[in-house]
């Protein structure tokens, strides 16, 4: 079975560290259906942030099939890998990654800029993403002025700005307290249930129960975990 | 697209701002040595120009059509007798001549003296050809000269020094002794020989022009070893040197070196070959500061990349192609090399005008040395940001954000 919106076949990834070819994907399997909620639950140096980096299309696999949103991604440039970045994946880092100088609103502009919307329409998706992650208030404070919850919430924002096919999260909650962490994972659910596809990448089994799916990934070879119970 | 494209540029430029004025101090470091380089060949050109052009124009006050003899006799005979000047003046194309010594004597005058004024002894076609020298009175006329009359004009330096405050014509004064009566005055920004002084270090309380004849019997001479040919017509200046050449070597029997004819015409172009390569030696030499700016923006450039590893791999990350943050960085390099030009330009034009205004210098907007400047800085930046640019695009993604 293989599906046009998300699918991953036999997916290698190999680094060479001088003479010593180390292989840190072993030939992943992976389906995603569109509206899905998948939780990637690994240790540290078990791959997972290199699957996250090829499914955001920041590197490109050493063999296997990716094929997102029907489009396959091998062999591209890395102008054309920018243009699928900025259309189909939206990216929240576990530090959030705001930009230091911007206010709130210029942050979530940023990815707008780079798929050329004019200013004004710039302006308004903007404004739109921010009330609903629930900083209507907090628009135009600047990264120091927000908590850690409020930075990962305009995060989440920038990476909705877009529309994108897919949002990819790498630890959203690990720089968060256990009651942010917690409203944060409330936001994920409910733009679950508005039908985004989300992939989340952590290596706490409590975070990943957030899911509707949930996948091991262990030494770069993927399995199919627990079905989120409850 | 295109308007696309442009909307990308200038918010690649609004951030570049938003970058360099936010570290305020280390913008001014980094532009401070474009700034030096910039300033120092405005500066340089404004100056070598107005020098040039002042130069030029007293050149010119000393008139096209002029040739000047200057005679170094031999041990026997030092300088040209009134015989030999009538030869002179009797060539062909020879419309007149006017002497010219210079020396300097004590003047006196009541309780007032000193005794570093300049006397120069002139022929009246000087004051016909040199007429907006005079100011007030009247000029130095053939029967002066023959006559050998004691009187003189005098110029706005003489007149401070001996008649502060007065009206100088018809009173008299004391050369070295010998009573003088003041029949004019010179207006000092004709006054040709100012170039002379600068040339010669002539440092005099003042000038006072008066018959070349009374001025030999102030030397105690009897030759005149220094005079300015008119020519008839300033096409015919080669006949007219070739012709006196004939006359002179006649004169002084064929000897080297016993006399020197200069053509006003050629050693103003003389003195603008040597004046244009000085200019471009000195700007060379400036230019080697902008280098060197260039290379102070090359390394802050290559820093900010550094210190930017994250930013960079967000903006990546959110879809920024190769190409969109390469020009993000060499915008901002250029902008910052341009900002370094423009404020040089100011700096290098207030310098200049100083240096001008207090030396006699004309000043002008060099409107070149301007557009050099700018350009100059602009391409400083596009050549020095270029690196630091293309290692900012070429950056991974992946390594720049795990450099957390």
């Amino acid at each position: 079975m293989s599906s046009d919106f998300f699918s991953m076949r036999e997916i290698v990834k190999q680094y060479r560290m001088g003479e010593e070819v180390q292989t840190i994907l072993k030939g992943i399997d992976l389906d995603i259906e569109e509206g899905e909620f998948l939780s990637v639950l690994g240790p540290s140096g078990s791959g997972k942030s290199t699957l996250m980096n090829i499914i955001g299309c920041l590197d490109t696999p050493t063999s296997g099939t990716y094929t997102l949103h029907g489009r396959v991604i091998r062999d591209l440039d890395q102008k054309q890998l920018a243009r699928i970045r900025s259309r189909e994946i939206g990216f929240i880092f576990q530090q959030f990654q705001l930009l230091p100088r911007l206010d709130a609103m210029k942050n979530v502009e940023l990815p707008l800029i780079y798929a050329g919307v004019p200013p004004r329409e710039r302006a308004r998706r903007a404004e739109e993403m921010l009330v609903r992650v629930g900083l209507k208030d907090k628009m135009h404070h600047s990264r120091n002025q927000l908590s850690g919850g409020q930075q990962q919430r305009v995060a989440i924002a920038r990476a909705l700005a877009t529309n994108p096919t897919l949002l990819l999260a790498d630890e959203p909650t690990g720089a968060l307290d256990q009651t942010t962490g917690a409203q944060v994972m409330e936001l994920f659910e409910e733009l679950h249930e508005e039908g985004r596809t989300i992939i989340m990448i952590t290596h706490d089994l409590k975070i990943a129960r957030h899911g509707s799916r949930i996948v091991n990934i262990l030494d770069g070879e993927l399995s199919e975990g627990v079905i989120a119970d409850d | 697209m295109i308007k696309q494209k442009w909307t990308m540029l200038l918010e690649n430029v609004s951030m570049s701002v938003a970058n360099i004025t936010s570290n305020k101090m280390r913008t001014f470091l980094t532009t401070l040595g474009i700034i030096i380089g910039v300033a120092a060949i405005i500066a340089l050109m404004t100056v070598v120009q107005g020098a040039t052009d002042t130069m030029n124009a007293q050149f010119d006050a000393m008139g096209l059509g002029t040739l000047r003899i200057q005679v170094n006799g031999t041990a026997l005979k030092r300088g040209l007798n009134d015989d030999e000047l009538q030869a002179l003046l009797d060539c062909e194309h020879v419309a007149g001549i006017s002497p010219s010594l210079n020396t300097t004597v004590s003047a006196k005058r009541g309780g007032a003296w000193s005794d570093s004024i300049s006397v120069n002894g002139n022929g009246a076609e000087y004051f016909r050809h040199n007429p907006d020298l005079l100011k007030l009175g009247r000029a130095i006329n053939v029967i002066d000269i023959e006559r050998r009359s004691q009187v003189c004009l005098i110029d706005g330096g003489t007149a401070k020094t001996l008649f502060f405050g007065e009206n100088p014509l018809g009173k008299t004064l004391y050369l070295n002794g010998r009573e003088y009566v003041v029949v004019g005055t010179i207006d000092e920004e004709e006054d040709a020989s100012l170039f002379a002084q600068i040339l010669f270090g002539g440092q005099s309380d003042g000038t006072v022009y008066v018959p070349y004849t009374s001025a030999m019997k102030l030397m105690g001479t009897s030759t005149v070893s220094t005079l300015e040919v008119y020519l008839t017509d300033p096409d015919e200046t080669d006949a007219a040197i070739e012709e006196m050449e004939i006359l002179l070597d006649g004169i002084f029997n064929y000897k080297d070196d016993t006399y020197t004819i200069i053509n006003m015409e050629s050693m103003t172009d003389a003195m603008n070959l040597m004046t244009s390569m000085m200019m471009s030696l000195l700007v060379g030499i400036a230019s080697i500061a902008l280098v060197v700016g260039g290379i102070g923006i090359m390394n802050m450039m290559l820093v900010t990349v550094t210190e930017r590893t994250t930013e960079i791999g967000l903006r990546k990350a959110l879809g920024a192609e190769p190409g969109q943050i390469q020009i993000q960085f060499l915008m901002e390099a250029i902008i910052l090399s341009l900002l370094g030009g423009v404020i040089g330009v100011f700096v290098g034009l207030t310098v200049s005008f100083l240096i001008c205004i207090n030396t006699d210098i004309m000043f002008s907007l060099n409107t070149f040395a301007i557009a050099l400047g700018v350009t100059f800085s602009a391409a400083v930046g596009i050549i020095f940001g270029w690196a630091p640019a293309r290692k900012a695009s070429n950056l991974n993604p992946i390594d720049a954000l795990r450099s957390v």
